[in-house]
């Protein structure tokens, strides 16, 4: 089993015509995942490497049958992608798209919270269950191995390294999925951890902050209430200065609020044990497999 | 991207929002001038500057005659102004902003900003306002109020009503009160900010409800579709290098240490200063390439990070997902080259077509010093400078 994609996804990406919706299409068919078509307003009709082109995700799901869908729409219209996927009954939206505006997102956060469909980002690498060969996502297909870590992140390159460092040390992964580093993500930490919490296939779960916000404060409290499964963690940014973003929107601390030591200690006292070094970030998952207590 | 204060009074006054009538100025002999053309006897001197603190800092005074107004305007243009936000060597003043004084009666505070937890744009107010807002949510939260702002409605007129009841000011200004709190929210949707904050809101006591300061930030997200406030940019606040990195679509933060790092994604950028930090060392900057860096922003990013006269060592972290090492390595080379390396170099490459990447760079003749993973990268840089 795998959580939000896997056998019975059906993929579709927005702005499969593009440089990178295209070759990321493509290498997530290469990866396994059954990508059934694209959409690209006024390219109705085309087809990219055999997948065909829609002018709406309408069309595209009377079509093809898709419920997910991966969006690489420019930013200024990203957010009426989203609306687009969430109108057209699509189940899983995965978006990759950087800088969209925060009040679009606020708006389509709206429209999803109305909705039965979940949103994966925006500002993420995707998701990906190695066991299920389905990846919808910009990760590196490669590097992962079937498994038991389920892995939960801020981040994309940083992800890339920690799953780097589990396959080297032999733990293979369920789902490893990036909830993306906008203030407003669509799918939250705890929303993960409750999937995490009720997959058999995952046994234990790996979950990577960064500073700003709350969002690793309200992981360790849901962890410490509902979660019985190991649990590690590493947390991004000890060194960054207050006030000033660091790279992602969400990346900022704020009033002297959403600092990396916060997070550690609520962390740590939700009985989750913390990585120091992000060259850890493996062994630690790995102590914690082997039964390493906080 | 923030505004000055006068930006922010000319955004609220188009919106119909009461602001003290005011004039900008970049010379003392203006300050005097614009003392008289305001008629009254009280007037005020506001140093233009986008750090918070200025009051404390002497970046504000009030005047009584032009005289005055041209001694404090002399006092604070051209001169640096330290305040808790600036941090010691201070920022230079370059324009001051001489408003008329207001018989005062209440100082409120008033913000709009983005809560996280709650998904949505909310309207902070407090009795308490003209003290640090900060101060008063350490100490005495219950005398904070919020209340949710819709991101297409914006703040229901009921809510707004609400906050101003609570505020306990006199029933007649309760209604303009009200009406300018939904402006302010209003102000923050339409021009896509993340901080709309007014400290102090007052009322005076001939009646009026009035937006003596204005602080505004926006979302750099959204500057694609708010042209005219992005016309409105003080680079001359920044830090150089952050513009030019900007500019080149870096995403660039000075620090104060002595190793330069450059990194493709945030998450790994920051994990890989903290790693130079636990192995004893201090980070100079952060550089994120973003995942789909081209050879030329990585020489951009070599240039920034060369010129840093505080750089002693580079250390270059790269985790190729969707970017190949293999171009990395020859971006690298070439910026190296282009540049001239005076300085030691670390890289550590791993992940798509990392083999060939690592080749090249053993071949390149340079005396670059490769790494096997991050804390031996970090290890090997700290150990470099020291």
């Amino acid at each position: 089993m795998s959580i939000y994609v896997g056998k019975d996804t059906r993929l579709i990406t927005q702005g499969i015509t593009g440089g990178a919706g295209k070759f990321h299409t493509l290498a997530c068919r290469d990866y396994g995942t059954n990508v059934v078509g694209g959409v690209t307003p006024g390219r109705g009709g085309e087809d990219v490497e055999g997948l065909p082109v829609f002018d709406t995700v309408r069309e595209a799901v009377q079509e093809t049958g898709a419920n997910t869908s991966m969006i690489f729409v420019p930013a200024a219209f990203a957010g009426d992608a989203i609306l687009e996927a969430i109108d057209a009954g699509i189940e899983v939206i995965v978006c990759i798209t950087e800088g969209i505006p925060a009040l679009d997102e606020v708006r389509v956060k709206q429209a999803v919270r109305a909705s039965d469909s979940v949103l994966i980002g925006p500002n993420g690498p995707g998701v990906i269950s190695p066991g299920a060969q389905a990846k919808v996502g910009i990760m590196p297909g490669y590097i992962h191995k079937p498994g038991g870590i389920g892995v939960v992140s801020r981040s994309g390159t940083l992800t890339y390294e920690a799953v780097w460092q589990l396959s080297g040390l032999g733990l293979g992964q369920s789902t490893c999925l990036g909830i993306g580093g906008d203030p407003v993500p669509g799918t939250l930490f705890v929303d993960t951890l409750e999937r995490f919490a009720d997959d058999p296939e995952t046994e234990g779960i790996l979950l990577i902050g960064e500073i700003g916000g709350t969002a690793e404060e309200e992981a360790a409290a849901f962890v410490k209430e509902h979660v019985d499964k190991p649990v590690a963690a590493f947390v991004s940014g000890a060194t960054a200065p207050k006030g000033k973003r660091m790279g992602h929107a969400g990346a900022i601390i704020a009033g002297g609020k959403g600092t990396a030591a916060e997070k550690k200690v609520a962390l740590s006292a939700a009985g989750i044990l913390v990585a120091e070094s992000p060259a850890d970030m493996g062994r630690t998952m790995q102590a914690v497999m082997q039964g390493q207590k906080v | 991207m923030k505004l000055h204060e006068y930006q922010t009074k000319a955004r609220f006054k188009a919106a119909g929002l009461a602001v003290p009538t005011g004039h900008v100025v970049n010379t003392a002999a203006a300050a005097g001038e614009a003392y008289e053309k305001l008629g009254g006897e009280l007037a005020v001197v506001k140093a233009q500057v986008h750090a918070g603190g200025r009051g404390k800092g002497g970046g504000v005074k009030l005047v009584r005659s032009a005289a005055e107004a041209v001694a404090a305007a002399e006092g604070m243009l051209g001169k640096p102004l330290v305040t808790h936000q600036t941090g010691p060597a201070g920022v230079t003043v370059n324009k001051v902003l001489v408003e008329e004084g207001l018989p005062l009666d209440q100082e409120l505070y008033a913000s709009v900003v983005l809560d996280r937890n709650l998904e949505t744009p909310v309207l902070m107010v407090s009795a308490e306002g003209g003290v640090e807002i900060e101060v008063v949510a350490a100490e005495r939260p219950e005398a904070i109020l919020k209340e949710p702002v819709d991101g297409w409605r914006g703040l229901d007129g009921f809510r707004a009503r609400r906050l101003a009841y609570q505020l306990g000011v006199p029933k007649e200004l309760a209604g303009k009160l009200a009406r300018t709190l939904q402006g302010l929210a209003r102000i923050w949707l339409d021009s896509d900010a993340s901080l709309v904050e007014v400290n102090p809101l007052v009322t005076t006591t001939d009646g009026r409800v009035v937006c003596l300061d204005g602080k505004m930030s926006i979302d750099d997200s959204a500057l694609f579709r708010q042209q005219a406030l992005a016309a409105e940019r003080d680079v001359a606040e920044e830090e150089p290098t952050e513009v030019r990195a900007r500019e080149a679509g870096l995403s660039y933060v000075k620090l104060d240490g002595d190793i330069g790092c450059l990194v493709n994604g945030a998450g790994l950028a920051m994990a890989t200063m903290d790693i130079v930090k636990l192995h004893g060392g201090e980070p100079a900057n952060f550089l994120d390439v973003g995942g789909s860096a081209t050879a030329e922003q990585v020489t951009t990013a070599f240039h920034i990070i060369l010129e840093d006269p505080t750089v002693k060592g580079i250390l270059v972290n790269i985790f190729g997902g969707i970017m190949r090492c293999d171009v990395i390595a020859e971006g690298v080379v070439a910026a190296t080259k282009a540049v001239g390396l005076d300085r030691p170099l670390v890289v550590r490459l791993e992940g798509t077509n990392v083999d060939k990447g690592r080749q090249i760079l053993a071949e390149s003749g340079l005396d670059i010093t490769p790494a096997s993973d991050m804390a031996d990268a970090a290890k090997r840089i700290v150990e470099a400078v020291s």
